[in-house]
């Protein structure tokens, strides 16, 4: 045996920051948090419909309470993250569905915008059912 | 380099190089080092590098070979961002400096050079070969129209250079995640028309540390020099992977 | 410590992946290994891009492919070496199908060919214009699946170990950690490549340095035909990046400063608007070259900073035949030529592409050396004569690959055990004499001295001078010169890094230890043919001499360093040596 040197590889540190180096990893843990924030319209939903179903005081407590600003400044910034999640999901749905029609490949901007498209539909279907 | 050819790309400026050097026999972990380079417009980062072991300084380390960007050896991180050292140009950076560095996620062997046994060992996991029934190949080809070829070709085209593992940092935080390349050439043999194998390979990549792992951060993608979308690929075995699930538990006899 | 293996295969690339399953897949209990300088993946058969000829059309035949291959080659290929590669390229390269390479197809399924320079008929395979990256890929990736392959990525080749004419194993340095080992095998193949490294302006990357021709050269194995140095017509002029022959198989145009389709003056045929196989630019390789060579010496071609161009002009065949069939051509000239080549056309000249020489062997792929065999570029069989024919390189791989795989593993199948294992005493101690050598004289060296990448443009430089498209005994005689006083000035050149761990630059002196030995063979062997002969062209003796010299160039080195030539006479089997025309 030779007297060669043992190989002693460096292994760098992922710092704890490692997602404030880019804008894409920035992007991409936001987008991981906004799933915490659709996790919270989801109780609010449930709230909301166990206090309708309580009657008209309860209905009425509820109101007042997300009339409070803390609740308000939390449900914008809820929504903006959920709407956040939803942009971000569309445009990378495409990329997992392969759709083809009669041999050929949809493009993925039209996979996408079909997304787009039903989001906004179902939206305006709601919209209706609640403000109409 | 004739006289000519040197006036010819002759930007009459000059630009600083930062290289990263580890050197384990004399030094626990890796400094810099600055030279200073002519900033000719036809070179690469790599011709700089060996202008700098040619003229400078001949102890600097780095892998390289076709010069062309086709046998995926020059991986380096330069400012920051994984790159083919032969496919990127000293002109992008200037007027510098520039900081090469090796690939990151990779554990460093020396200078620029990582170590890329943890990839080699995973190409094999997802055996990347084409998987048949039969005993005996026919006489001639398997046919295969333009359009089972366009299926798969994409993923096909991976030269190993690893700066998609690099790009994710999922990898970086996990090093027993499977990582894009290979899976990528997992779904290249899946969705091969030629291939039977789709079945055998499943175990490897649903299984924890397979597809499963990643969270589409989609870096791996954006850094691929050759377009294969290792991403897409993930994303997409995610739903075939999910889809086989949902059918075994409801049609738990048949296979398919 | 030392290793042993019973067939230990030098290089991963075509050649020596397609050996190693061919051991394996022979005798499944042999032990087989493959030792190779970089990651098998990065071999340099990656960059091949055209495509590989093999007999699969009905209108074609296995005579013809051999007519254009011996033809092509100038009469100096041996037939029966021929006869047997047309024969199995067509097998071989089916088996590659099967294992999954994705060639491009026709609409019903069946395999697409495309036409090639100097061939008669459409038989050249492809996988859109990356063929040589989809076969290695594809060959590495099944040979994975042969768990009895063991492989050693990363090692450096130093020396053959040889007793009694005997191949007894190698030494080698793993370059992670330095060490330097002796592993012994009773079977070696050699399958590293050829040596375009030696000359300044190549298609070839950088580890092309013909280490397995310095290594079987040391060892008492002669090389062939060594002065046959394929230049290819179409290289980028600042890197020599190949563009592949494809384009101009497609259709593409060479054109004088002038706009004109100067091949039409050399005998080349009469230009067409399409292209017409074995004419104008589908005419061979060698001449091609020449034809630039001449244009060039009446001041037509285009000057440029890096040089004198043509032009190959690609605009008539349309956008979407080019990002169909020539993507890479479309990507290279626009990253490192900053050119669209659907709009502009693109500069090209006659770059050093392939050796048609190299370690002599049989058809078998066995060379004189009991147990040392050879296959691919590294070898000369010979099948490519005096000048190799486009998309012929890539079947040889498979073909001689497999050969040579076959011809090993029933070597060492056939011995007995003991007296004819590797691993003998005087093999063990030509081991740590080797050790000892390397890290006295060549990791000892103190600093201080020249720098090696002087020496090595120096090598290159005198090459291009000497040896290049056109020769002259004047010009060859001062190259000669050059090289004996850098094999003089190499010993004392200095290496800074003194690290065992991944030291580049004592490879890199390693490998220009080993050029500066080929480079003399590639001299030496032309200076001593006297007649012009496919790629070797003299001004002094421009005529083809049959009689003196349809011979192989045999070079040996003596005990004392020195060379000696001799000429056994070429295989004719069926084709008795006519005249090679073209475009008529």
């Amino acid at each position: 045996m030779t007297n060669a040197t043992q190989a002693r590889p460096y292994r760098a540190h992922m710092p704890l920051g490692w997602w404030l180096r880019r804008r894409s990893y920035m992007l991409f843990v936001a987008r991981e948090v906004s799933s915490v924030f659709v996790a919270w319209f989801v109780v609010y939903l449930l709230l909301l419909v166990w206090a309708v179903s309580r009657g008209p005081d309860a209905y009425q407590r509820f109101l007042d309470w997300s009339a409070n600003p803390i609740v308000l400044v939390v449900n914008i910034v809820a929504l903006l993250f959920v709407l956040l999640h939803a942009v971000t999901w569309f445009r990378l749905a495409p990329q997992a569905m392969v759709v083809k029609v009669r041999g050929r490949r949809v493009p993925s901007v039209l996979v996408a915008a079909a997304h787009f498209g039903a989001w906004a539909v179902v939206s305006a279907v709601v919209a209706w059912i609640v403000l109409g | 380099m004739d006289r000519s050819r040197e006036l010819a790309s002759e930007t009459g400026r000059r630009i600083a190089v930062q290289v990263a050097r580890y050197r384990p026999d004399r030094e626990s972990e890796p400094t810099f080092q600055e030279y200073e380079i002519p900033l000719r417009k036809d070179w690469a980062v790599l011709d700089g590098l060996n202008h700098i072991k040619d003229e400078l300084d001949g102890t600097l380390s780095y892998r390289w070979s076709c010069r062309m960007g086709i046998c995926g050896s020059c991986g380096m991180t330069v400012n920051g961002e994984p790159k083919l050292a032969c496919a990127t140009f000293l002109t992008e950076y200037a007027p510098g400096p520039v900081r090469v560095e090796p690939l990151r996620n990779f554990p460093v062997v020396r200078d620029l050079v990582v170590d890329i046994g943890d990839f080699m060992q995973k190409l094999s996991v997802v055996q990347p070969w084409i998987i048949r029934e039969d005993e005996e190949p026919p006489d001639g080809e398997y046919l295969q129209t333009p359009e089972e070829l366009a299926d798969y070709k994409q993923f096909s085209m991976c030269i190993n250079c690893m700066l998609c593992y690099s790009a994710c940092p999922i990898y970086g935080l996990n090093e027993h995640f499977l990582g894009p390349a290979a899976i990528a050439l997992a779904q290249r043999y899946n969705l091969d028309s030629r291939d039977e194998g789709a079945a055998d390979r499943m175990e490897a990549l649903s299984s924890q540390t397979g597809v499963w792992d990643c969270t589409y951060v989609g870096e791996c993608s954006v850094a691929c020099p050759k377009g294969v979308d290792p991403a897409g690929a993930i994303q997409r075995y995610k739903l075939t992977a999910a889809t086989e699930t949902i059918k075994s538990f409801l049609m738990p006899r048949g296979r398919r | 410590m030392t290793t042993t293996h019973d067939v230990l295969i030098v290089g991963g690339g075509g050649a020596g992946l397609r050996a190693a399953i061919a051991v394996v897949e022979a005798d499944p209990r042999l032990n087989v290994a493959i030792v190779s300088k970089v990651y098998p993946m990065r071999s340099h058969t990656v960059s091949a891009e055209g495509g590989a000829a093999a007999v699969i059309r009905a209108e074609d035949s296995i005579d013809e492919h051999a007519y254009d291959t011996i033809s092509g080659g100038d009469w100096l290929c041996d037939q029966d070496a021929v006869e047997a590669f047309v024969n199995e390229a067509p097998k071989e390269m089916l088996r590659l199908e099967h294992w999954g390479c994705p060639w491009s197809r026709e609409p019903d399924g069946h395999i697409a060919v495309r036409p090639f320079g100097g061939m008669k008929r459409i038989r050249t395979w492809f996988a859109a214009d990356k063929t040589g990256f989809h076969l290695l890929h594809t060959l590495f990736q099944t040979s994975l699946k042969y768990q009895e392959i063991a492989r050693y990525d990363e090692w450096f080749v130093t020396k053959l170990l040889v007793e009694d004419g005997r191949v007894r194993g190698v030494v080698a340095i793993e370059l992670s950690s330095g060490r330097i080992e002796t592993i012994t095998a009773k079977a070696v193949i050699l399958c590293t490549g050829g040596c375009g490294k030696v000359f300044p302006y190549t298609t070839n990357a950088q580890i092309k340095t013909g280490d397995g021709m310095a290594l079987a050269y040391r060892a008492g194995g002669p090389l062939k035909d060594m002065e046959f140095v394929q230049y290819h017509p179409t290289g980028l002029p600042f890197t020599g990046i190949l563009i592949t022959e494809a384009a101009r198989a497609e259709g593409g145009w060479l054109l004088n400063k002038d706009g004109y389709r100067y091949l039409q003056d050399y005998d080349l045929g009469t230009p067409q608007p399409g292209p017409v196989l074995r004419s104008m630019e589908l005419g061979p390789r060698d001449r091609l070259s020449q034809a630039f060579v001449k244009e060039m010496e009446k001041g037509r071609t285009i000057d440029t900073p890096y040089g004198a161009v043509v032009h190959l002009d690609l605009r008539h065949l349309g956008a979407k035949l080019i990002n169909t069939k020539l993507p890479m051509v479309r990507e290279l000239c626009l990253d490192y030529e900053n050119i669209d080549p659907i709009k502009e056309m693109i500069p090209v000249r006659p770059v050093v592409h392939y050796m048609m020489g190299g370690v002599s062997t049989d058809i078998h792929g066995a060379t004189p050396v009991e147990g040392l065999y050879a296959a691919g570029e590294v070898a000369c069989v010979s099948i490519n004569g005096a000048n190799r024919l486009g998309s012929n390189s890539l079947p040889e791989l498979l073909v001689f690959g497999a050969r040579a795989g076959v011809a090993a593993a029933e070597f060492v199948a056939g011995e007995s055990e003991g007296r004819h294992s590797g691993a003998t005493a005087l093999a063990l101690a030509q081991g740590e004499d080797e050790r000892r050598r390397l890290e006295r004289d060549v990791l000892g060296r103190e600093g201080g001295g020249e720098r090696i990448a002087t020496i090595r443009s120096e090598m290159q430089s005198a090459m291009e001078q000497g040896a290049g498209i056109y020769r002259s005994a004047e010009e060859m005689a001062k190259c000669a010169d050059k090289l004996r006083e850098l094999q003089e000035r190499l010993p004392s050149a200095s290496i800074d890094d003194q690290s065992r761990t991944f030291n580049t630059e004592l490879i890199a002196a390693l490998e220009l230890a080993h050029m500066l030995d080929i480079a003399e063979t590639i001299v030496h062997s032309a200076q001593n043919r006297e007649e012009s002969r496919g790629a070797h062209q003299r001004i002094d003796f421009p005529k083809r001499d049959d009689e003196r010299f349809l011979a192989h160039s045999l070079i040996h080195r003596n005990a004392d360093g020195s060379a000696r030539v001799e000429y056994p006479p070429v295989t004719i089997t069926r084709w008795p040596p006519g005249e090679r025309v073209y475009g008529r």
